[in-house]
């Protein structure tokens, strides 16, 4: 490639990064999120920085980024980046965050890759050749002029990391880049990373809660070592002038682990579960009449040829097909298929909150008790509340309070129990979940991974006799997803019928009883299938 | 359902026109229809617009009516506000239809851009053409992008509501404190998502401490023939709109009373 000078100039090659005594605080907190962490990383590395939820990863990339200005909060030392400031290095940055639609600008495909050149002032006659080939080398399928609302949640993602490697970085940084994605989107994530770093032209550092796939990719990986517990630092131990003595830095605040390494694997809780299925059954709170009796007798909760269509959709594509489900109480119900299957409006009908435009939901008699044959969509919501759970994919859209404490202790309160069970029940609840530090935290300022075991700790904190959940292991780590699990195995063994919507292999292999699966609305199959149940049956789901 | 506001624009011929000079245009008729309280010369426009319907894509009667209740609206009260308030004992029809089909004149062509031409080209022509600020225009169609979204988010949140347990029943009072707690929720994340956006912007080098260059524009925004052509043609309607009126004694100048 022809070197220019002028601007948007090309080349310059991978980039060196030097973390040097580096410490960052955040505006309005107390504790330090990264303290006097010392590393390099070489140019054309592959760097995987791994570590706990709040270890101070995110943070990290964030000031390899240059994102960390002074307003953001108290930083030490430096992050330099070809021997500069990260900030002052930008140019040859480019970064990859969670949400695609947090980043796309344009409204076609071709237009948002071009924005960063323009911003860089790139001559036009250079730019949509490099559009093009930036598009190719992440495997982008779409014309220029794709719009960028009719792509899957990996295809946007491989537009915006195609709109970052347009400029050519010299580091690539990518933060969570699959976490919101379904298993098929971050596969065309990781290929399309695979693809451009073949050619060795960038450095890469890399976040990913599922980090096992990525291992092939990368050279090392290191764990971030950081206890924001540990408190304020006096000083540093890092020299204004930079490493001008050439002299390697001792590593601090990350450790290098060995090669062959592999991410613990979430452990299943141990016991049985079946076995303590009839002891230790708890009541509802606020429900007299009980729980269900026992299983095997029918299900508590059905979905006869319920179907969705949206009123007025131009399409008139249903969102979904009429179909038949049912929930048992201890049971284990999962619903798995692509994006735009219906899943979570199927999940939705059966948690009364939406109504179907076609066939019915029924509740058992002990479910509805005193709400007889109205069905589950006309009930009150603080009826509904006791009997049917939801957790829905965006946690946040579902905290209504201030306080982590508050969250948890609201559904009881509304529900009739006393200030004084609430409050325990919100005690118990903080403590299983290992946020009792966050106890009166604003539930926004939660890590995702956090928000998520909070969303589901409100629904159990009424104990409803069905569960439904949508995707409740997104973003958790081995040791978080083994505890939500063993909070959902409790539930179900105390006598909940659980719905889980997810695209986690692990989770249904591991703890559906039932497994459907939806298709979505197959323009060559009009009829609608019918819909197998298969009773502890195998993965085939 | 959602997505119609963030679809392309169909391919239209109206849509072809320059939309710097579809503003100009607009500005043209807006000086023309507001320099005259007669009936002739916006019924003359009014005419001349609805024949360009076609051209904006406008031809179903759902569609148009979609785009243009608000405008049927207000001109429907400007007249019934003069209805009530015209001098003298009997009602002035005359005066309030002109004064209708004047609001309808003035708002109609930008109901017609609206509707035929792509968001992306506008900023691009104002950009290129009038030095308007990119960190405006390019941040607006960043904004045009979320709004579907939000859509679909404010359904969520309420949907959510209702799953924590909270509804409004048949309260009016709780139905608002219901819909305004949720409005919160929606404005926290929309804040939340605005600000994740303008980073991934800054990083892609949107932020001007780094613009060392002038901006480029790879799709760029060229006048044609056409677009002259387009101004001088509406030039010329609004001139023969205000002739003809004059011609006939109708032409009532808005200063002389």
């Amino acid at each position: 490639m022809v070197q220019q000078s002028g601007p948007g100039v090309r080349g310059g090659g991978p980039s060196a990064v030097e973390v040097d005594g580096f410490g960052f605080r955040y505006t309005g907190r107390t504790d330090w999120a990264v303290r006097d962490a010392a590393f390099q990383i070489g140019p054309g590395e592959r760097i995987l920085l791994t570590g706990a939820s709040g270890s101070g990863k995110s943070t990290l990339l964030a000031a390899m980024a240059g994102l960390l200005g002074p307003d953001a909060g108290d930083s030490r030392g430096a992050v330099r980046v070809d021997g500069r400031t990260a900030a002052q290095s930008r140019d040859r940055i480019g970064i990859l965050f969670q949400d695609p639609d947090s980043q796309l600008v344009m409204s076609r495909a071709g237009d948002d890759v071009a924005f960063g050149l323009e911003n860089r002032g790139v001559p036009e006659d250079q730019i949509w050749p490099r559009v093009r080939a930036a598009l190719d080398a992440v495997g982008f399928r779409y014309p220029l002029d794709r719009s960028t609302h009719a792509l899957s949640g990996g295809e946007k993602q491989r537009l915006v990391l195609a709109g970052a490697l347009v400029a050519d970085p010299g580091l690539l940084l990518l933060d969570e880049p699959t976490s919101q994605l379904d298993p098929e989107g971050a596969q065309l994530v990781r290929e399309a990373v695979t693809r451009i770093l073949a050619r060795r032209e960038t450095t890469l550092v890399l976040i990913d809660h599922d980090a096992g796939p990525w291992l092939p990719l990368v050279d090392r990986v290191l764990e971030v070592q950081f206890h924001p517990t540990q408190g304020v630092p006096e000083s540093n131990g890092s020299t204004e002038g930079g490493p001008e003595s050439g002299q390697i830095a001792p590593q601090r605040g990350v450790r290098e682990l060995a090669p062959g390494w592999r991410p613990t694997m979430p452990v299943l809780p141990a016991q049985d579960p079946r076995s303590t299925r009839s002891e230790g059954r708890l009541l509802p709170i606020g429900l007299t009449q009980g729980v269900l009796q026992s299983e095997g007798e029918g299900p508590v909760l059905w979905a006869e040829g319920v179907g969705f269509c949206y009123p007025a959709d131009e399409s008139s594509r249903p969102a979904l097909l009429p179909m038949d489900v049912e929930l048992w109480a201890g049971r284990v119900t999962a619903i798995t298929g692509p994006n735009g299957s219906g899943k979570s409006t199927l999940g939705l009908l059966l948690a009364g909150l939406k109504a179907p435009t076609v066939g019915r939901v029924h509740a058992d008699p002990d479910l509805a008790g005193q709400l007889g044959n109205t069905p589950p969509h006309r009930w009150r919501a603080r009826d509904l509340v006791l009997r049917i759970g939801t957790v829905f994919q965006n946690p946040e859209h579902q905290f209504l309070t201030g306080r982590v404490r508050d969250e948890l202790s609201l559904g009881p309160l509304r529900a009739g129990a006393g200030n004084r069970a609430a409050r325990d029940r919100a005690e118990e609840l903080l403590d299983r979940l290992g946020l009792t530090a966050y106890a009166d935290a604003n539930p926004f300022t939660l890590s995702g991974g956090q928000q998520r075991r909070l969303s589901v700790a409100t629904a159990l904190a009424t104990r409803p006799s069905v569960l439904i959940l949508d995707e409740p292991t997104f973003g958790q780590d081995p040791s978080t997803w083994t505890e939500l699990l063993r909070l959902l195995v409790e539930a179900r063994d105390a006598g909940t019928a659980l719905c889980l919507i997810s695209h986690d292999a692990r989770l249904v292999a591991a703890f559906a009883d039932y497994k459907l699966r939806l298709d979505g609305p197959d323009p060559t199959r009009p009829i609608p299938r019918p819909v197998d149940h298969q009773l502890g049956g195998d993965a085939a789901g | 359902m959602t997505l119609a506001i963030a679809g392309q624009p169909p391919s239209v011929w109206l849509g072809r026109i320059n939309p710097i000079a579809q503003i100009i245009a607009i500005l043209v008729i807006t000086v023309t229809a507001l320099a005259t309280i007669d009936l002739l010369t916006p019924g003359v426009l009014v005419v001349a617009e609805l024949t360009l319907l076609p051209a904006a894509g406008l031809v179903r009667a759902r569609q148009l009516w979609r785009r243009s209740w608000p405008l049927l609206l207000s001109a429907a009260g400007v007249a019934w506000v003069n209805l009530l308030f015209s001098p003298g004992d009997g009602w002035d029809w005359v005066g309030s239809a002109a004064l209708a089909l004047r609001v309808i004149a003035v708002a109609l062509p930008g109901v017609l851009l609206v509707a035929s031409t792509d968001p992306v080209r506008v900023a691009d022509a104002l950009t290129v053409h009038w030095k308007v600020s990119t960190r405006f225009a390019y941040g607006a169609l960043a904004a045009i992008r979320l709004a579907p979204l939000l859509v679909i988010e404010w359904q969520a949140i309420r949907l959510a509501r209702r799953a924590r347990g909270i509804d409004a029943g048949r309260n009016p009072v709780a139905a608002l404190r219901l819909i305004a707690g949720a409005a919160f929720t929606l404005l926290v994340g929309a804040i939340r998502r605005g600000s994740r956006l303008a980073v991934a912007m800054d990083a892609r080098g949107f932020d001007s401490s780094i613009n060392r260059t002038e901006r480029t524009n790879a799709r760029g925004s060229v006048l044609l023939r056409r677009d002259y052509l387009f101004i001088a043609a509406v030039v010329m309607l609004c001139a023969a709109a205000t002739a003809a009126s004059t011609a006939t004694g109708l032409w009532q100048p808005v200063f002389a009373n």
